[in-house]
């Protein structure tokens, strides 16, 4: 068998490469995290011409390799170890053909490592719309490397890319530049210092920000005949090296690239003028936000009544087709009903994610971010925390992890701690399922009560989002740069195979990810449901027919008596009926104090979890929403979900932070305790008093 | 006094005279804000801040503070 060839895809953000990566392997792919850290990894085999197969990861975007983010830093630390399993034999760089003078100073920058290198110019399709014209034989003389045109959008050149790949060992490892020039007596006591080290790899060691890159810069701390120099110095000196890098990169391009101001055609320029105006800008933007949430709940209310009766009815079929035993009630009213509070948010967020990627995909996000810059930076946050914020709206940790681009440290803090309360898409199924039972259904000029609800609720959110940036960028006393840079990229239109890998691959993961915990949590709660101790659970039967002997009830209403009896000394009963006085002042029963409790793995498991309560016992195919309207409030008497206890669960919903995960992430991003248990804490505690509150006035 | 790109008008033109201050992030020298290169005002939020930039033919967009430290020559239209 032959030997895989290693490939790392490396670029500036928005040049394409993902699109380079998914043309190259299709649907090949698999997308995990580099260990230790969050950064995605995704990673992908492609077939090359004679049978030889190329292992092809796509490193995160970065505009050189000097990192300034932990995503960033990720390309860097591949790139100087040698010993890494995946370190590339050949590096291809992605660039797009009109901003090919920015891209090919991170070249030049991993020629110097003495890697082979292809120079990929994407987009080429666009060259004659822009007036571009470009010496392709004098660019590879002069880069010292092979040169792949390509047009991901049109898909030409890819054969060509692959064939350069295979030939990997024909490529130039010669450095473009010589950038030791910029210090000659430093670079000479370097090179003594260390002299069967590569040059610029020590350069790059020295200059990486120490939160980063510890590898190997003990190492060079250690030895002590060499003197380095001050932060300030070095930044100097990095200053020298860009402006050295891109000296070199006009004069070659200067001949090697010619272009045609008259023959450009801007579309950029009037899409701008109106998306960021100072009036339209805004407007457009709110428009846009309200279809999204429109399409959510109508789009797929449809799909997920669909979902909910199939589960249901496929919960009823194994009942009866299978053997009754402990096995089958196991899968009837653990494992299905369960699953099913899974399946069913399926669509909503593939929507959310669709919605999201194209938003991302066709630059839109940076001006959203150009323009609530300055609006977000009186509540302490950035123009960028408003990706995380809209994407909060789908998940909570992909959202904190898209907070790393933004540069200062508070108000990047600050972002991480106000995103879980956004209303993230597993807190819908709870809304959804209480809105439908507690909300009447009419109209108010022509808006329905119960999407209205809904809409207050997602208010609700980032208005306690906004006042608590705020209350923090108050309280919180930390001094950091306040530096912001953000690219303006250029308007395309998503390319379909993009969008649509991101909603598979993000759904995908999102259903396995919290598949197993509900799955885990379904299986334990039916357990619990379904034994118990002592003679209460095991002799109801006998107890029930006494206590109502005198009655003269039906078999049924004393089959039904006798499955609530079961129940309540289950042994999930005896926990539940213990936590009740706890929540019995904000309206709630014992079943849905557990179902709260479950729900602290992740919010999603609420519904499952009543689902799994409610169906354990009960014979009948019912949706879980009929399950949860003929339950009866204990001690009031009446349906337990009134219009009182509904807002008081919606509200604590609203509020509580309910996601291990999330706390998890918060653990991992901010490298602390402090601020997920400060999150835990207030969140949960607040969630309690407006939930209580919101029950003793209304009820 | 200096020009620095705050004191660009919508529309105007300048050219990069000096960024050696060291409130200018690396960053944006590698995106190309160097001496020498054209910038021009593209765009203005509310509040003229952010600034969104056309350096060189590189979009983006830097917050009035920072831009306060990028020194430049306007190009005036006669």
């Amino acid at each position: 068998m032959s030997k895989q060839i290693n490939v790392a895809l490396i670029g500036n953000p928005n040049t394409g490469k993902t699109s380079v990566f998914n043309a190259l392997t299709g649907l090949n792919q698999k997308v995990g995290n580099y260990p230790g850290i969050t950064v995605e990894k995704k990673e992908g085999i492609c077939k090359l011409p004679r049978g030889v197969k190329a292992h092809i990861i796509d490193l995160p975007g970065t505009y050189s390799l000097n990192a300034s983010s932990l995503d960033e830093n990720v390309v860097i630390e591949l790139l100087l170890n040698k010993n890494d399993k995946d370190f590339p034999d050949i590096a291809v760089v992605i660039s797009d053909v009109e901003n090919l003078k920015r891209n090919l100073l991170l070249f030049t920058q991993i020629k110097d490592l003495e890697i082979p290198t292809i120079l990929v110019i994407n987009m080429a399709d666009r060259m004659n719309y822009k007036g571009i014209s470009l010496d392709i034989d004098y660019l590879e003389e002069h880069l010292k490397t092979k040169i792949a045109l390509i047009s991901t959008r049109k898909n030409q050149g890819i054969e060509n890319l692959k064939n350069l790949i295979a030939n990997y060992k024909d490529i130039s490892v010669t450095p473009c530049l010589n950038a030791s020039e910029i210090d000659k007596d430093y670079f000479d006591n370097l090179r003594k210092a260390f002299p069967n080290q590569l040059l610029y790899k020590l350069w790059l060691v020295i200059t990486q920000d120490v939160n980063f890159g510890k590898t190997e810069r003990n190492e060079i701390d250690a030895v002590s005949n060499f003197k380095t120099k001050s932060k300030s110095d070095l930044k100097r000196l990095q200053q020298k090296e860009t402006i050295k890098r891109y000296q070199f990169i006009n004069d070659v391009l200067k001949i090697g690239q010619v272009i045609d101001v008259s023959q450009a055609k801007d579309l950029r320029t009037k899409l701008d003028r109106v998306l960021t105006h100072k009036v339209w800008g805004y407007f457009i933007f709110f428009i846009i936000l309200l279809t999204i949430f429109q399409a959510i709940y109508d789009w797929s209310s449809v799909p997920m009544d669909f979902i909910d009766s199939a589960f249901a009815s496929l919960s009823e079929w194994t009942k009866n087709q299978l053997p009754s035993g402990a096995f089958t009630s196991l899968l009837a009213e653990g494992i299905i009903p369960g699953l099913g509070g899974i399946v069913i948010f399926i669509p909503q967020i593939a929507f959310l994610f669709l919605f999201i990627s194209v938003l991302e995909e066709s630059g839109y996000m940076s001006r959203v971010v150009f323009l609530m810059d300055r609006v977000m930076r009186r509540f302490g946050l950035s123009g960028k925390s408003v990706v995380p914020l809209i994407s909060g709206t789908a998940c909570a940790i992909p959202a904190i992890m898209a907070t790393r681009n933004i540069e200062s440290w508070k108000e990047r803090l600050i972002t991480i701690l106000v995103t879980p309360f956004t209303t993230c898409s597993a807190r819908l199924p709870v809304y959804l399922i209480i809105i439908a039972l507690v909300i009447p259904e009419g109209r108010i000029f022509g808006l329905g009560y119960q999407a209205l609800t809904l809409m207050l609720l997602y208010l609700i959110g980032f208005g306690t989002a906004i006042i608590s940036a705020y209350i923090l960028n108050k309280i919180l006393k930390i001094r950091s740069k306040t530096f912001f840079v953000i690219e303006m990229p250029n308007y395309k239109l998503p390319l379909f195979k993009n969008v649509a890998l991101t909603v598979v691959e993000k759904t995908k993961s999102f259903v396995f990810g919290a598949g197993k915990i509900i799955l885990a949590i379904s299986i334990i709660l039916w357990f619990l449901a379904s034994y118990g101790p002592g003679e209460q659970f095991n002799d109801a039967e006998n107890i029930v027919k006494t206590a109502y002997a005198s009655e003269n009830l039906t078999e049924e209403d004393l089959q039904q008596k006798i499955a609530s009896h079961k129940l309540e000394h289950s042994f999930i009963g005896i926990t539940g009926r213990a936590i009740e006085p706890a929540i019995r002042p904000l309206g709630y029963d014992w079943k849905i104090g557990i179902a709260i409790v479950s729900s602290f793995a992740a919010r999603e498991v609420f519904v499952g979890t009543l689902a799994t309560i409610y169906s354990v016992g009960s014979d009948e195919e019912e949706t879980i929403k009929n399950r949860m309207a003929g339950e009866v409030n204990p001690i009031l008497g009446g349906p337990l979900f009134t219009f009182a206890s509904g807002i008081s669960l919606l509200l604590f919903y609203a509020f509580a932070m309910q996601c291990m995960s999330t706390l998890a992430i918060v653990k991992r991003e901010t490298n602390s305790w402090k601020w997920p248990t400060l999150q835990l804490v207030i969140m949960s505690g607040f969630a309690y008093i407006v939930a209580l509150i919101a029950f003793q006035f209304l009820k | 006094m200096q020009d620095t790109i705050a004191h660009l008008k919508r529309g105007e033109k300048g050219i990069i005279v000096d960024v050696s201050s060291i409130h200018i992030p690396l960053k944006l020298l590698e995106m190309g804000c160097l001496p020498g290169n054209s910038v021009e005002l593209v765009q203005l939020a509310p509040f003229q801040d952010p600034m969104y930039l056309n350096i060189n033919g590189t979009h983006l967009a830097i917050r009035k503070e920072t831009a306060t430290h990028i020194l430049i020559e306007k190009i005036t239209h006669e």
